[in-house]
């Protein structure tokens, strides 16, 4: 590894870290400034996902509907405290334009109910397009696929 | 002993006892009673196994189904249970396959589940093998009855089942036909397991009531509320249901609307949205129906919101445990940008749905609150104690007619 494939390496690390962070801090305000202005977000099963399927459990298009994601669920939806915690890894970069990184990290998340109640609530992968934004890397894509088509109860905040 | 047996309230359909939804003798009656009894229920669209030798499993209640696109163009539909000894033939969610093979003893079955080979039938060197009066023609898998309607094809075990448009019926059968009037094309599929019984998640659906009480997004952003006009039809026997929203417009004018939502959770002001697109909706159907939701006993609903079409279905998991199977859909005929804004309105519902995430939780709320309360009953008297189609939505009636198809099904007269 050159130094700089290690600095790029450190900076993806981090990257991914300060993403689970932000989410598992409920700092949700703050996660559609990981994205780029005409941000594509989806969660969608490996299922769909390997189909050639474009459903999304969550579909965004830009980074306005990220930001109403979290208006939503902040003011509008209704469903019991809870806490998601992410465990991101593995993170291996796939592909490099020039233009842009495609990388793709392991995900695992784990779901604690106000009762203290813990399940394994989702694992799958990131499928990314990365694109610099100054000092920066901001998601212009993200998959996030998910290895079960299965949701329990419901997902609300972002994965 | 019959442990099912229940006596049901002299008030009939306006109340519903609360040991239906936890009673583990209750649920053992309907997977015999009402999912293998005269009643039909989705299994797959015409168009969805194109090939023959295509397959795929699901389920009548909680029998495993396979359905087959047969090497005579047919779609079958048998139960996934070998006729030795019990084992599950076919064991992929989806495929394709020239028979149908158990991998326990071998034995193979045709697409139409005739029995074509067991594995040394005749024994080694003249010893052991099957009694020589063994007829093959007598252990096919078993096999259902299957009828199509509108794209969509539907199964049963029972011989008394009446044919699928009659069950039905003319008018709910014609919104059915509304919504799917292309050639059906799946966008993607997705589940949900729900912490409730599943009658709990069908009264939900028929509950023309809740949604904008619940459901904040659907009041707040006028999706849908009360005040817009609209109605539900509900058929004679209680087995169908449609509800509908017929557009925008408020019968009361917009600021009578938000006088009657005053003080009511739902009625959020000052929220907005960054990027609208979603709430936009394309005249597709010939008429000004926004939101349509249908349902035929016992667990298939087929939904509108304004351009997100879905498939649902309800599949029973344990009394307590259900799954509710998503499949959304567009058509052929879609042109990309109808597509993109399906896909876009897909964020209203499933799981993650900012209309339905509600509908995910709120089943399982009232699983925990009715534990040790068996002798007890919920009160579904809005819009009075019958079930007959009505001009509003204000009203409970087409939960009574839920109650109507189940309940003679149940033996609870
Ligand atoms: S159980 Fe299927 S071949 Fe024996
Ligand atoms: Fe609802």
């Amino acid at each position: 590894m050159t130094l700089e494939e290690v600095a790029r390496r450190l900076e993806l690390e981090s990257l991914y870290a300060d993403y689970a962070h932000c989410l598992d801090d409920d700092r949700l305000e703050q996660w559609p400034d990981f994205f780029v202005e005409d941000a594509y977000y989806r969660i969608t099963s490996a299922e769909n996902f390997e189909a050639g399927l474009p459903l999304g459990l969550v579909y965004l298009t830009s980074r306005a509907m990220l930001v109403d994601r979290v208006m939503a669920l902040r003011k509008a939806n209704i469903y019991e405290p809870q806490r998601y915690r992410h465990q991101i890894g593995a993170i291996k970069i796939a592909g490099d334009s020039g233009a842009g990184l495609d990388v793709v990290a392991s995900l695992v998340v784990v779901r604690t109910m106000q009762d203290g109640e813990m399940i394994l609530f989702a694992a799958g992968r990131y499928v990314d397009r990365l694109v610099r934004s100054g000092d920066s890397w901001k998601f212009a894509r993200k998959d996030v696929v998910l290895d079960s088509r299965q949701i329990d109860t419901l997902l609300a905040m972002p994965l | 002993m019959d442990t099912h047996a229940l006596a049901w309230p002299k008030e009939g359909n306006s109340r519903v006892p609360y040991r239906v939804f936890s009673d583990e003798g209750i649920y053992r009656a309907e997977l015999d009673r009402v999912f293998l009894g005269p009643t039909w229920q989705f299994l797959a669209l015409e168009n969805e196994l194109p090939n023959p030798g295509d397959y795929k499993t699901t389920f009548l209640g909680e029998t495993p189904i396979v359905v087959t696109r047969g090497e005579d163009g047919q779609l079958h539909a048998l139960v996934n249970r070998c006729a030795h000894r019990g084992n599950l033939v076919c064991l992929k969610r989806q495929g394709n396959a020239d028979l149908l093979t158990c991998v326990y003893h071998s034995w193979s079955y045709d697409l139409e589940g005739n029995l074509k080979s067991v594995a040394f039938r005749r024994g080694i060197a003249g010893k052991g093998g099957m009694p020589d009066d063994f007829r093959m023609e007598d252990h096919g898998l078993q096999k259902l009855r299957t009828d199509h309607f509108a794209g969509l094809v539907f199964g049963t075990l029972s011989p008394e089942t009446p044919p699928l448009a009659e069950y039905i019926g003319n008018m709910v059968g014609g919104r059915v036909g509304r919504v799917l009037y292309g050639k059906p094309k799946v966008l993607g599929t997705t589940s949900q397991i729900l912490h409730n019984n599943w009658k709990l998640y069908l009264e939900n659906v028929r509950d023309t009531y809740h949604a904008s009480l619940l459901h904040t997004f659907f009041t707040t952003f006028r999706v849908a509320r009360l005040t817009n006009g609209g109605g539900v039809l509900i058929a004679e026997n209680g087995r169908a249901h449609a509800s509908y929203t017929r557009t925008k417009d408020e019968t009361v004018g917009r600021e009578g609307s938000d006088q009657l939502y005053a003080g009511i959770q739902s009625q959020r002001a000052g929220l907005h949205l960054e990027d609208t697109r979603l709430l936009q909706q394309v005249s597709e159907f010939g008429d000004d129906i926004t939101v349509q939701i249908l349902s035929v006993f016992p667990n298939f609903v087929l939904q509108q919101v304004n351009n997100s079409i879905a498939l649902r279905l309800v599949l029973p998991k344990g009394p307590d445990k259900t799954e509710l199977q998503w499949t959304f859909l567009g058509f052929e005929e879609d042109d990309a940008a109808l597509q993109e804004l399906r896909l876009l309105q897909s964020n209203l519902v499933g799981p993650a749905g900012y209309v339905s995430m509600e509908d995910g939780a709120v089943g399982g709320f009232v699983q925990r609150a009715i534990a040790g309360a068996e002798q007890q009953t919920s009160v579904v008297e809005m819009g009075g104690y019958d079930h007959v189609s009505e001009e509003t939505r204000t009203t409970e009636a087409s939960i009574r007619g839920f109650w109507q198809a189940y309940r003679p099904l149940m033996g609870y007269a």
